[in-house]
């Protein structure tokens, strides 16, 4: 089989496979345009005579789970990134695969991490065949320099829940970790000493995978309260020592940016979002988790404060700063798509008012909507952006593959999407003539924001309007583009092949750019 | 890369933690042609470029066997210019000075008493502190090449302060050099003279010898390269002698402010120095009056903690009510806070107002004296005045058209 093959140019100009994998891909085709049709997977019916009596799942290892689940080459294994860098459980499904002499298997993790990087001598020996889900860091390098035996596929979060709903991957076995569970498969991710938060991002693979493994190191008595995860999808449940490392489950970014540069970015985004009326009474907003978003938060919670107002919701990733202003009333709910520290895990445990919501409400495309369409602004990064908008947030303008998707594409669909990005990283200038890889449509970007100005998409004709006469320096993206090239110089291009080492899926499933493999 | 003898000129900086530089290991040798190595972390973007940039320097300095270690972190070319440069004449003579054109934007002169309420250190041998700097916006930047930089490094900083004046954008604002103490320092001004400098501050200043001195200096080089414009100083007063000489400092020719430097000053007083700041009161006084008896602004010691924001409001509340214009600062966060604070509040601008609306309505009924009341207003403080709403307005606290609006509300009172 080959990696991929006939290629062609989809709706936004990218050379891409349209079989990935052996299996066929669709071109991307333009916002809104690919309508599927048919019906959802369905897993098989399972039968309560075939379980044990009691309920209880519990078996002795990982690997007699992964055994009695009936593991066998080239099966797909999921697992959820809710332990993020402190993950202990996914290096230990392929290490047992490993030893049972298993090859070929796809690994759909929902985010890989720096503590994955193991996976590397899998992926070299075969156990691994290739990666569907986020290749960061060291396995981004790995896939970029065309090492992966398979394609590389890169979902988004709502992207991974379509594609596991729609049957466009089939997960054989999942693998949940659950910092708490009991005998019967109820999971939580609010507590025990690896307590996340929310365990949404494994939903989908509860919901439709054929086996579903439990893995915790804390097992209470039935009932586990909350059941996040429910029992009833899960056929084993696995106890071990350690789950998580705690201080590594924590998000690296959870602190405000202290960078003078990042602040003034910050706060020019509060300002246009104040002049332009986005922020009101009732508004809501989400944040990445970047130094630079969370301060945004905190800018919008003092205007909110002065002006006597309050937000409707916050969505999250949650963290201190949001927690703060959900307990001092600036903000009636979060809904929260993940914890990014502690005190967002104890405000979930603890609020009533701090939900917890998973890819499917908040971002499946092939749904009857989602709660993304109600956000009035979006903050997110980019690597890179481009004169038409377009952003990539996967690839670096030397062509590497280093960061996974997450929500970026499915808050594309807010109202207002902002990206406060400074002009140029070091001497590399942000906006290029194309970006390197095409991960989100310009039609859906609103707003640039840099130290040096601020563009708005010409689309944006409103808020053009609202901005005429205001202090704040508005810039067409050319002006932006020419400034960067003035102070660094004018770039090249980054020396790619032309063989495609992996596909960036957009939303609906169909493939919007492929990444390339570097030339060492 | 393999170096053939030990005469090496290394200039620059690498390693963890260093961005926007580069260093440079140069050899010169006899024969062999140029051999250049270059490790960038942007080479996919600018390593093409970046050759052809370092080998026309060396052509320029007519080096035609070399071999040239670059180690990149993202330096812009003015950077790479001023190490390369630097590390050549550590070991040849030469008189030559690579110079890429001058930026418009950065030849504009300042006014004499224009406000200087912030003015933002930046350490002269670091350039990834000074591209950024002009984008918060204050007042004036300080490339220094005085105690920000270490001893081993004052060489190679002058080159990439020279390249920082002709190429960094500071966005309008006042582009200040501290220089080396005299007579030392005064060779550093061959380096900015030519090069537009709007001030220098003269550390550690003590006599009006030392700033004669300075100004005959510059005098010179103005003469040399024809230069018309004004180039201000700055004196800084940092010991008891200094407090004292003040006066006669201040009444030298050129200077437009003094500072003062707390740190070395309750040092030479064998004190420390406090939030109260007791041990400084007479000094801080002392250089306020001698500015103001000289027509001058003075200009107030930085405020070393970053982090706390409240304890520099108060500083620079305490400091504006002692009667200084300005204040130093040393990270860019400080900035807002001393604009907001050394700004006039929102009763001087009330005042201001009547003022102006006095002499506006004096001025269009033709009469020679303004009053407000019954009080009689002299000149300097309409002056004064006008020159306070002026800021207002440019901080933004006063619409342009206030007046206006002040007639209005006063025709509906009435």
């Amino acid at each position: 089989m080959s990696k991929y093959d006939k290629l062609t140019k989809n709706a936004v100009g990218r050379i891409v496979p349209q079989i990935v994998n052996g299996k066929d891909a669709i071109p991307f085709l333009g916002v809104g345009k690919y309508k599927p049709t048919g019906h959802k997977y369905g897993p098989p019916i399972a039968s309560l005579a075939d379980y044990p009596e009691d309920g209880n799942k519990v078996v002795p290892s990982l690997k007699d789970a992964l055994e009695k689940a009936g593991i066998k080459d080239g099966m797909t294994i999921s697992t959820h990134h809710h332990f993020r860098n402190g993950d202990l459980v996914g290096n230990q499904i392929f290490d047992a695969a490993a030893e049972l002499g298993i090859k070929n298997l796809t690994w759909l993790p929902s985010a890989s991490f720096e503590c994955h990087s193991p996976m590397i001598k899998y992926l070299e020996n075969g156990v691994i065949h290739h990666i569907e889900g986020s290749m960061n860091g060291a396995l981004g390098r790995f896939t970029s320099e065309g090492n992966m035996a398979g394609l590389g596929v890169l979902r988004s979060h709502g992207g991974r829940y379509q594609a596991i709903q729609d049957g466009d991957v089939h997960i054989d076995i999942a693998v949940i970790a659950a910092p708490t569970a009991d005998c019967f498969g109820n999971a939580t991710g609010d507590r025990g000493s690896a307590a996340c938060g929310l365990l949404g991002f494994a939903l989908a693979d509860s919901q439709y995978a054929d086996r579903v493994i439990v893995v915790t190191d804390n097992l209470v008595p039935f009932p586990c309260v909350p059941w996040q995860i429910q029992g009833n999808y899960v056929d084993f449940v696995v106890v071990m020592d350690k789950v998580g490392i705690p201080e590594k489950i924590i998000s690296g970014t959870t602190e405000i940016t202290k960078s003078p540069d990042r602040l003034l970015l910050a706060e020019m985004t509060a300002q246009f979002c104040k002049e332009t009326g986005i922020v009101h009474d009732g508004f809501s907003f989400q944040a990445g988790a970047g130094g630079t978003a969370l301060s945004i938060g905190i800018y919008f919670a003092e205007m909110l404060r002065q002006q006597g107002m309050k937000a409707r919701f916050a969505r999250g990733g949650s963290n201190k700063y949001l927690v703060k202003m959900l307990e001092e009333g600036l903000v009636d709910y979060i809904l929260d798509g993940q914890t990014f520290d502690l005190d967002g895990v104890r405000s979930m445990r603890e609020n009533p008012n701090h939900l917890n919501t998973s890819p499917f409400t908040s971002y499946n495309y092939h749904g009857k909507g989602n709660f993304a369409q109600f956000v009035d602004v979006v903050i997110l990064g980019a690597t890179e952006v481009d004169i038409n908008f377009n952003a990539n947030v996967v690839t670096h303008s030397d062509g590497y593959l280093l960061h996974g998707i997450g929500g970026w594409m499915n808050c594309l669909l807010s109202k207002c999407v902002i990206l406060p990005i400074p002009l140029f990283r070091d001497r590399m200038p942000v906006i290029r003539d194309e970006v390197t890889t095409i991960c989100g449509p310009g039609e859906l970007i609103d707003v640039i924001v840099t130290e040096r100005g601020i563009a708005i998409n010409p689309l944006r004709t409103d808020l053009i309007e609202k901005m005429k006469g205001s202090s704040l320096p508005i810039k067409t993206i050319h002006q932006l583009k020419a400034e960067a090239e003035k102070i660094c110089g004018k770039p090249q291009k980054a020396r790619l092949t032309d063989e495609v080492v992996a596909v960036i899926k957009w939303v609906d499933g169909t493939v919007i750019d492929s990444v390339f493999r570097v030339e060492k | 890369m393999e170096f053939k003898t030990d005469k090496l000129a290394v200039v620059g900086n690498k390693g963890k933690g260093i961005r926007s530089d580069c260093q440079i290991t140069l050899e010169i040798t006899e024969s062999g042609g140029i051999h250049l190595e270059l490790n960038s972390k942007v080479e996919s973007m600018y390593g093409a470029s970046n050759r052809k940039f370092l080998m026309e320097i060396l052509e320029f300095y007519e080096i035609q066997h070399a071999n040239l270690l670059v180690e990149d972190s993202g330096a812009l070319e003015l950077v790479l210019a001023a190490r390369l440069e630097a590390a050549i004449k550590l070991l040849i003579p030469t008189e030559k000075e690579y110079l890429s054109p001058m930026l418009l934007e950065n030849q504009y002169g300042t006014a004499q008493d224009k406000n200087r309420f912030s003015r933002l250190y930046l350490p002269g041998n670091t350039p990834s502190l000074m591209i950024n700097a002009g984008i918060h916006k204050p007042d004036g930047i300080i490339l220094d090449l005085e105690d920000a930089v270490a001893h081993s490094k004052k060489y190679e900083a002058r080159f990439l302060v020279r390249n920082a004046l002709r190429n960094i954008d500071f966005y309008g604002a006042e582009r200040m050099v501290r220089i080396n103490q005299v007579p030392a320092g005064l060779h550093d001004l061959e380096f900015l003279v030519p090069q537009n400098v709007n001030l220098i501050l003269v550390p550690k200043c003590e006599s009006a010898g030392q700033i004669k001195l300075v100004n005959e200096k510059i005098g010179q080089l103005k003469l040399k390269y024809s230069i018309s414009g004004n180039i201000w100083l700055m004196p800084i007063i940092e010991s008891a002698l200094g407090v004292l000489k003040s006066l006669e400092i201040a009444q030298s020719e050129n200077v437009v402010a003094l500072a003062i430097g707390l740190e070395d000053y309750t040092a030479d007083l064998g004190t420390r120095r406090t939030q109260e700041g007791n041990e400084s009161f007479f000094a801080r006084s002392m250089v306020v009056n001698a500015c103001k008896a000289a027509g001058i602004q003075a200009i107030d010691s930085v405020f070393s903690d970053v982090a706390d924001m409240e304890a520099l409001k108060k500083t620079v509340i305490r400091s504006k009510s002692i009667g200084f214009d300005g204040m130093g600062c040393i990270h860019p966060r400080q900035i807002k806070v001393i604009h907001e604070n050394f700004a006039p509040d929102s009763a001087e601008i009330e005042k201001a107002k009547k003022i102006v609306i006095a002499f506006m309505d004096a001025t269009a009924k033709g009469l020679g004296v303004v009053s407000l009341g019954t009080k009689m207003i002299d000149p300097p403080v309409v002056k004064r005045a006008q020159k306070l709403i002026d800021l207002a307005i440019s901080m933004g606290k006063l619409p342009a058209n206030w007046h206006e609006e002040f007639l209005s509300m006063e025709a509906a009172r009435k």
